[in-house]
C-alpha cells in the first residue's frame, strides 16, 4: 500500500497554483490536508500524475467570521474550525458537524474545503454547506466564481470544479435570528462515516412558531440531500410540534442506497429517526435563543 | 522511469534532520526507513489504525497520510522524542508501564503520541487532566488489538497525575 | 529475603524498550534489504492462462520476478498439510505461487523483488495476468449444495466428516420429556493483529547458511520447514521471531508461502530480501476463522437437565486445509463446557469454499461451540420458564466430580478429562458482580422510561496447555546473570516477565538478574509454538523444571565449596547459604565459575572462585561422567493431557428502540486459570479477549459477495472497535489449581474471547424479546429482526409450543 509516483508541485502563491493547475489539467490534483486523497493513493485507487500542494501557497489559511457567516480558507484545518469560539458563536452547526468528521487526529490535518471538494456523500460538511445554502469561492486564471452547494456537488466524489480551478474558500452563512440547528448521525463505530446523518435547521416566526424546517442528509443518495419539511411541521411552536410527522415526510421523499453496513430500508428508517431528533433539538434551541432574546445558543460539543 | 528526489529537511525530536527521498515517500516511511526512527509504526496505511501518529508542529497527525516532502521545514515529534534526554521514560510512557497499558506494543507509539498531546492540551487549559469523555474521544482514532483499551484509559489519567506531580518539569512541550 | 515473585502483579520488564520506540518488529529490521511484493489473484476461482511481465521489465529497481514455473522442486511442491487427521479424507493445500489455478482472492500468483517497496508495488501493477474466471463457491450453503466445486477432485466440497458420540444422543433426545430443535449461525472473523505478517531473510554465502526473521508464532517449526523446502540441514537455518505485533492465531500457520519464497529468493539472489505484509494483503492472504452453521437437537427434563444433545454443524474451512480440521474438532469437543449432558453426539462436515483459509483465531472453534451450548441453555430456560442461571446450575459438573471424563477425544488426541474447576462458585460470583438477581427490577424501571435493557450470561471451559511439549534452558553466568530461553514465541503476552517471575521464585535470584529469550532458534531448537493458551503452562513448567535441575546442581557444588550438606542450603537473593547460618555463603555467580573446571581468570569472579576450589588429588576426570561443565539446567515439560480453565461472563446491554444500536452498559468476567503467575497480565489477557469477543459479536465480519470478493478488506469497513466501542470490563478471579503440572497453572490467553457472542446474544434477546440465532449482529440486522418479528416471520421469545412427543 504505497502511493504511485507523481510529480510534486509546491507553488508559493495562489497565482502560481492556478498556473500549475492550468498546465496539468485533468492530470493534476490539489493536495491540502490529504486525509481523503492519500488513503486512496496508498490503495492505488487514485493515481494523479501531478500533485499540487497548496499548503505553501499563502493566503489560504484564513478563517474569518462576521455576523454574516464564516469564511474558511482552503488550507484551514477542521480542528481549527471546530475549536474556534467565534465560529461557534456565528454558526454552531460547524462545530457540531465537524466533531463527527473522522477522529480528532485526522481533523488536525484535514481541511474543511478539502472535505467539500472531495464531495463524498458520506461527508458531514457537504451536508452542512448544502443545508445553510453556503457557497464555495472558486478561482482559475483570470476568473472567479461563487458556486452554491447545490451546483457544487455533482455526484459521489465528484464536484463541479473544472481541472484548472481551485476552491479557495467556503462560506457558511450565520445562524439566523430565532433559529436553531442540530447535527446527529448513526455510525457503526465512533468516527466512522455515517450510516446515516442529518443536519437540521429550524427558524421561528415572530410568534415563535416554526417558520422553516430544513434537514440535510449524510449518506443518503449520491449528493447531500436537503429537504424542506416546513409543511410537515405544521407551523406550531417547537414544543407543540409532532416531529415524527416530519420524519415520516422525510422517509417518503428519500431514496437511500444500500452497502455492506446498512440496507436501504434501514437507512430510510434512520433518516426518519434522525430527522425527528435534529428538528426537535434545533427547534428547542431556536426557541431557547428566541426566548432569551439574543442569538446565543447552548449546547455541548455535540 | 525515474523519480525526482527531494532533499527533505525538517526537525525531528528537536534535532535538524535531512535525507533525500522521492515526493511520494510517506512521512511514516521517511521517519522509519530514511531516518531510522522505527518507533513510529505502520498498521494500515490508510489512516484508520493510528499506529503511525506523530506530532506535527505539536499536533498529532497520521504520518501515513502525509508525504515527507510536505513536512519540510516542520517540526516532528515521534515516540523516540517523548522521553528525557537521558533516555528516561516520559510521564506518559511511565503511566503506560505502570498501568499495563500495552501488550504487543505495536500500537503503543501512536497512543503515546496522541495521549501526550491530549494531556498537554487539558493541562494547558488549566485543568488537571482530560475528563473520561475526553480521554475516549482523544484516543478514539487509535486501534489496539491486545488490551481492550481498559488499561490505556487508566494510563491516560495516570499520565495526567504524573504530570501534575512533576509539574513543569515534565509538563512542557515535548 | 528474596521477594516473593510468583503470583505478584509486577510491572512488565519488556515495556521500557517498547515504550521508548526501541522495539524491533519485523519491518524495523533489514534496512537496505530488497523488497518483495506479490501479484495476488483478483478472482476467487480462476485458471491462470498467462503471465506477461513485459511492461515491468523496464522499471528501474526491478531485481526479479518469479512465477510458479521458476520454482525448483520442493519449493514448487504443495505446501504441507500440518495436522493430518483420519477424518480429513480430502485434505488439500495450495502452492507457494499459484500452479495454474487460484482458489481465493489474494492467492499469490507471482513474486516481485525490487530495490524498494514502492517500486515493487509499481511492478506488481505492471504485470498482466490473464485469468479465466471459474464459478466460485462462497458461503456454507453454496458449499454444501455443491453445484460447483472448489477442487475438482473433492466431491461435495467435503474435506472432512467426523462424528464423536457418548451414549445414544438421538434416542435420548427423542425420549426426553422436552425437546427443542433449532439452527444457529456464526460468521467469519479474523485475528487481525495490528502488525501483519512479515519475513526478512539474510543469506550468508560464505557458509551457505541463512538467517530468517519472521513475524511468526512458531520460529522452530518455520526453521524446519525452510530447511526442508530449501534442502538445507537445519543447522544452516536460523529463524528468529523478533518483537511480534500481535498474533492471535494467524501467525501459527506455517510455513506461509512468503516464508518459503522470501528465503528461497534471498539465497538465489545472494541478497537480503524482506517482505512486510500490508493491511489489504492481510485481509485476503492471511487466515480467517469462525464461520459455522449449527443444527441443534436437545432433550431435557423438567429441571432443565440435558438428557441428550445432538449437534450437527457445517464448518467453512476456506480454499485449503494446511492446518487440518483442528477448529471444528475443538468446536465439537469444547461445546459441552461446564456441563454434564446425558448423551452427546457431534457431527461435523468441514467444507471447501473459494475464500481465504480458515485456521485458529483466538478461541479456535470454542466461541462457536460455546455459542451453541449457551444458546441451548437459554432456549431450555425460556422453554421451561426458568431462570437462565438456574438451568445452567442444574447441569454443572460439581467440584467433587473432578477429574471429570467427558468421554470424547480432544484436539491433542487425548481423552477429554477435565482436571479441576469450581463452576458453582464462579456462577455465584459472576451473578453478584453483574447484579443478576436485581436485574429484573432494573429492567422494569428502565422500560418505564422507554429504555430497553437486557442481561445475558454464558459459561465456558477451555482446554489449555496442549502438548506435546515445550522446553526451557536456564544458565547462570559468572556475573550472576540468569539467562533463560524457551523455544516458543511471544506476541505481547509478557513472557519476558512471567517466565522471569518463575525463575526468580524457583532459583531465589533477583528478578532483575533474569533475562528471557523466546522464539530464537539460536538459543533453543525444540519447541512447538505459541497457541492454544499453552505458553505459560508448557514453557512455564519446563522452565521451572529446568530451574530445579540447575538449583540441584548449584546446591551440590555450593555444598562442596562450603563443606555443607546440600539439603541444608538455600538460595536467597542470588546467594547460596546455609539455612540458619547466612554467613556461610557463596554467591551463585561464584558457583557458576566453580561449575566449569576450565577457569581462566577472565574476571574477578574467577579469581575469587579459586578460594573455593576443590582440593586436588581427586582421581576422577575433572568433569565427572554424570556431569557437565557450566551452571545450567535444561528440561522439558510434556503434559499427559490438557488442563481445563473455565470462566463465566455476564453483560447488561441497552438497545436503542429507534436506531437498533446496541450499547454494552456493564460487562463482568469471572475467570479461573488456576494459580496466576502475574494477575495483572492475566487480567490484561482477559480484557483483550473480551474486546475481541465484543468485536466478533457486534462489529467484525468478513463481507464476501457471491463472486468471492471480500468487500470490507480495510480498516474503514472491517470494524475493529476503538476505545469508544468497548465498555468498562470488571474482572474477578478464582484460582483452582491444576493438579496436572508442577506450577498448578492453566492457560489464560484465549479465555476472554470465548463466550462473548453467546453473552451478547443472550442479553440482546432479553432486551428485545426476539430470538437471536445468528452472530455477529449489526443494527441493520436487528432492525430487520424487529420488522420480521412484527410480521411473525421470526419468533419472539417466551412463546412456548408443545414439545411433547406424540
Amino acid at each position: 500500500m504505497k502511493p504511485p509516483p507523481f510529480t510534486y508541485h509546491s507553488p508559493s502563491s495562489v497565482e502560481e497554483t492556478l498556473d500549475v493547475l492550468a498546465e496539468t489539467g485533468t492530470d493534476g490534483k490539489v493536495l491540502a490536508g490529504g486525509q481523503s486523497l492519500i488513503p486512496l493513493m496508498n490503495m492505488r485507487l487514485a493515481a494523479p500524475a501531478h500533485l499540487i500542494d497548496i499548503n505553501g501557497a499563502g493566503g489560504l489559511d484564513v478563517l474569518r467570521t462576521s455576523d454574516d457567516g464564516v469564511r474558511v480558507g482552503a488550507t484551514v484545518r477542521q480542528a481549527r474550525v471546530e475549536r474556534d469560539a467565534e465560529v461557534f458563536r456565528v454558526q454552531p452547526l460547524l462545530r457540531w458537524a465537524t466533531g463527527f468528521v473522522a477522529h480528532p487526529v485526522v481533523r488536525n490535518r484535514g481541511t474543511v474545503v478539502g472535505s467539500l471538494a472531495h464531495a463524498d456523500p458520506a461527508g458531514e460538511l457537504p451536508a452542512v454547506l448544502a443545508l445553510l445554502d453556503g457557497t464555495i469561492e472558486v478561482v482559475s486564471r483570470g476568473a472567479r466564481r461563487t458556486v452554491t452547494g447545490r451546483d457544487f456537488f455533482a455526484g459521489p466524489l465528484e464536484s463541479s470544479l473544472e481541472p484548472d480551478e481551485l476552491a479557495v474558500s467556503a462560506f457558511f452563512p450565520a445562524l439566523p435570528d430565532r433559529a436553531g440547528a442540530s447535527f446527529a448521525e448513526v455510525a457503526r463505530r465512533h468516527g466512522d462515516f455515517a450510516v446515516c446523518g442529518a443536519a437540521g435547521l429550524v427558524e421561528l416566526d415572530d410568534d415563535l412558531r416554526v417558520a422553516a424546517a430544513r434537514v440535510a442528509y449524510v449518506s443518503v443518495g449520491p449528493n447531500p440531500v436537503v429537504l424542506d419539511l416546513t409543511e410537515a411541521c405544521g407551523h406550531r411552536s417547537p414544543g407543540a410540534t409532532d416531529w415524527t410527522r416530519a420524519a415520516d415526510a422525510a422517509r417518503g421523499r428519500l431514496d437511500p442506497g444500500a452497502d455492506i453496513h446498512a440496507s436501504a430500508e434501514y437507512r430510510r428508517h434512520l433518516a426518519g429517526v434522525l430527522t425527528a431528533r435534529v428538528l426537535g433539538e434545533a427547534g428547542a434551541r431556536a426557541h431557547g435563543a428566541a426566548a432569551s432574546g439574543d442569538g446565543a445558543h447552548s449546547g455541548a460539543l455535540r | 522511469m525515474s523519480e525526482d528526489v527531494y532533499e527533505i529537511r525538517l526537525t525531528v525530536n528537536g534535532v535538524p534532520r535531512s535525507a533525500r527521498a522521492p515526493a511520494r515517500r510517506l512521512l511514516s516511511d521517511f521517519l522509519r526507513h530514511d531516518l531510522g526512527l522505527t518507533g513510529t509504526h505502520v498498521g494500515c496505511e490508510h489512516g484508520v489504525c493510528g499506529c503511525c501518529t506523530v506530532l506535527l508542529d505539536g499536533a498529532p497527525v497520521r504520518s501515513c497520510l502525509m508525504f515527507a516532502v510536505s513536512a519540510r521545514a516542520h517540526e516532528v515529534t515521534t515516540v523516540e522524542g517523548l522521553g528525557g534526554p537521558d533516555g528516561s521514560l516520559g510521564p506518559v510512557q511511565r503511566a503506560f508501564q505502570e498501568c499495563h497499558a500495552l501488550q504487543c506494543g505495536f500500537c503503543t507509539p501512536g497512543f503515546l503520541v496522541a495521549v501526550t498531546a491530549l494531556v498537554r492540551d487539558a493541562r494547558a487549559a488549566g485543568r488537571a487532566g482530560p475528563t473520561e469523555e475526553e480521554v475516549l474521544e482523544g484516543i478514539s482514532g487509535n486501534l489496539c488489538r491486545c488490551t481492550g483499551y481498559q488499561n490505556i484509559v487508566k494510563a491516560v489519567h495516570r499520565a495526567a497525575d504524573l504530570m501534575a506531580e512533576h509539574g513543569a518539569e515534565d509538563g512542557g512541550e515535548p | 529475603m528474596t521477594t516473593r515473585m510468583f503470583g505478584e502483579p509486577i510491572q512488565r520488564r519488556e515495556d521500557p524498550r517498547l515504550l521508548a520506540g526501541r522495539g524491533r518488529y519485523l519491518d524495523d529490521l533489514g534496512h537496505g534489504a530488497l523488497a518483495a511484493a506479490f501479484v495476488r489473484s483478483p478472482h476467487a476461482h480462476a485458471r491462470v492462462l498467462d503471465i506477461d511481465v513485459t511492461d515491468a521489465l523496464d522499471v528501474d529497481g526491478l531485481v526479479a520476478i518469479y512465477t510458479y514455473e521458476d520454482l525448483p522442486e520442493r519449493v514448487a511442491d504443495p505446501l504441507p498439510l500440518l495436522i493430518p487427521h483420519p477424518a480429513l479424507t480430502h485434505g488439500r493445500t495450495g502452492y507457494p505461487l499459484a500452479n495454474g489455478i487460484v482458489r481465493h482472492v489474494g492467492e499469490p500468483v507471482a513474486m516481485v523483488v525490487a530495490t524498494d517497496p514502492y517500486v515493487a508495488e509499481d511492478i506488481v501493477d505492471l504485470i498482466q495476468v490473464n485469468f479465466e474466471p471459474l464459478p466460485a463457491v462462497v458461503g456454507i450453503e453454496n458449499a454444501v449444495r455443491a453445484e460447483r466445486l472448489v477442487h475438482d477432485d473433492v466431491p461435495g466440497n467435503v474435506g472432512a466428516h467426523l462424528v464423536q458420540e457418548v451414549g445414544d444422543a438421538p434416542l435420548a433426545v427423542d425420549t426426553a420429556p422436552h425437546r427443542l430443535e433449532f439452527r444457529l449461525d456464526i460468521e467469519r472473523s479474523a485475528s487481525t493483529p495490528l502488525e501483519g505478517r512479515g519475513v526478512y531473510a539474510r543469506p550468508d554465502a560464505s557458509d551457505g547458511s541463512i538467517r530468517v526473521y519472521s513475524s511468526t508464532q512458531t520460529s522452530t517449526s518455520v526453521r524446519f520447514a525452510i530447511a526442508a523446502k530449501l534442502g538445507l540441514p537445519a543447522t544452516k537455518v536460523e529463524v528468529i521471531a523478533p518483537d511480534v505485533g500481535g498474533g492471535f492465531g494467524v501467525k501459527i500457520v506455517h510455513p506461509w508461502p512468503e516464508e518459503i519464497l522470501v528465503s528461497w529468493a534471498a539465497r538465489v539472489l545472494g541478497r537480503e530480501v524482506k517482505w512486510a505484509e500490508d493491511r489489504r494483503e492481510h485481509f485476503v492472504s492471511s487466515a480467517h476463522e469462525r464461520g459455522q452453521v449449527q443444527f441443534v437437537r436437545v432433550g431435557f427434563d423438567d429441571e432443565g437437565r440435558v438428557l441428550g444433545l445432538d449437534v450437527r454443524f457445517l464448518h467453512d474451512h476456506g480454499a485449503y486445509t494446511p492446518y487440518g480440521i483442528i477448529v471444528p474438532i475443538i468446536t465439537s469437543t469444547q461445546l459441552l463446557g461446564p456441563y454434564k449432558v446425558g448423551a452427546y453426539r457431534a457431527e461435523f462436515t468441514s467444507l471447501y469454499t473459494n475464500t481465504v483459509i480458515v485456521t485458529p483465531y483466538r478461541g479456535a472453534g470454542r466461541p462457536q461451540g460455546v455459542f451453541c451450548m449457551e444458546r441451548t441453555m437459554d432456549r431450555i430456560a425460556e422453554h421451561l420458564g426458568r431462570d437462565r442461571a438456574e438451568v445452567r446450575s442444574a447441569n454443572f459438573i460439581q467440584p467433587h466430580e473432578f477429574p471429570y471424563d467427558q468421554g470424547l477425544v480432544f484436539q491433542d488426541g487425548r481423552p477429554l478429562i477435565y482436571d479441576s474447576g469450581n463452576y458453582p462458585e464462579a456462577l455465584e460470583k459472576v451473578k453478584e458482580m453483574i447484579g443478576w438477581d436485581e436485574f429484573p427490577g432494573r429492567q422494569e424501571k428502565a422500560a418505564a422510561q422507554g429504555r430497553r435493557l437486557g442481561i445475558g450470561l454464558a459459561c465456558y471451559v477451555e482446554g489449555t496447555g496442549v502438548g506435546p511439549y515445550e522446553g526451557g534452558h536456564v544458565q547462570v553466568d559468572s556475573a550472576g546473570r540468569v539467562h533463560v530461553s524457551t523455544g516458543l514465541t511471544s506476541q505481547g503476552q509478557g513472557h519476558g516477565t512471567v517466565f522471569a517471575q518463575i525463575v526468580a521464585e524457583e532459583l531465589g535470584v533477583p528478578i532483575d538478574a533474569v533475562e528471557v529469550t523466546t522464539g530464537d532458534t539460536r538459543r533453543f531448537s525444540y519447541a512447538v509454538g505459541t497457541f492454544a493458551s499453552r505458553a505459560a503452562v508448557l514453557s512455564g513448567n519446563a522452565i521451572a523444571l529446568a530451574c530445579r535441575r540447575l538449583r540441584e546442581k548449584a546446591l551440590r557444588i555450593a555444598g562442596e565449596a562450603l563443606e555443607a550438606d546440600p539439603g541444608d542450603l538455600e538460595i536467597v537473593d542470588g546467594i547460596v547459604r546455609v539455612v540458619g547460618n547466612p554467613r556461610t555463603a557463596i554467591p551463585l555467580r561464584t558457583v557458576a565459575v566453580l561449575a566449569n573446571p576450565l577457569r581462566y581468570a577472565f574476571d574477578e569472579e574467577a579469581v575469587r572462585a579459586t578460594q573455593f576450589a576443590r582440593s586436588s588429588g581427586d582421581d576422577g576426570p575433572p568433569v565427572p561422567e554424570d556431569d557437565e561443565p557450566g551452571l545450567e539446567g535444561r528440561d522439558y515439560y510434556s503434559p499427559v493431557r490438557s488442563t481445563f480453565a473455565s470462566g463465566m461472563h455476564a453483560a447488561v446491554v441497552e438497545v436503542d428502540p429507534d436506531t437498533a444500536e446496541v450499547r454494552i452498559l456493564r460487562y463482568a468476567v469471572v475467570h479461573d486459570c488456576g494459580r496466576m503467575i502475574n494477575p495483572t497480565i492475566v487480567e490484561g489477557q482477559v480484557h483483550g479477549g473480551v474486546a475481541q469477543g465484543i468485536a466478533g459479536a457486534l462489529y467484525e465480519r468478513m463481507a464476501y459477495d457471491e463472486s468471492g470478493q471480500l468487500l470490507n478488506a480495510s480498516f474503514m469497513d472491517f470494524l475493529m472497535p476503538y476505545a469508544t466501542e468497548i465498555p468498562r470490563i470488571t474482572t474477578g478471579h478464582l484460582e483452582t489449581p491444576s493438579p496436572l503440572n508442577p506450577l498448578g497453572i492453566k492457560g489464560a490467553g484465549e479465555a476472554g474471547v470465548i463466550p462473548v457472542s453467546a453473552v451478547i446474544a443472550s442479553a440482546i434477546e432479553d432486551a428485545e424479546g426476539i430470538r437471536i440465532a445468528r452472530m455477529p449482529i449489526s443494527p441493520d440486522e436487528l432492525f430487520w429482526l424487529r420488522r420480521r418479528a412484527e410480521t411473525g416471520e421470526v419468533e419472539r421469545t417466551g412463546v412456548v409450543k408443545s414439545d411433547r412427543a406424540p
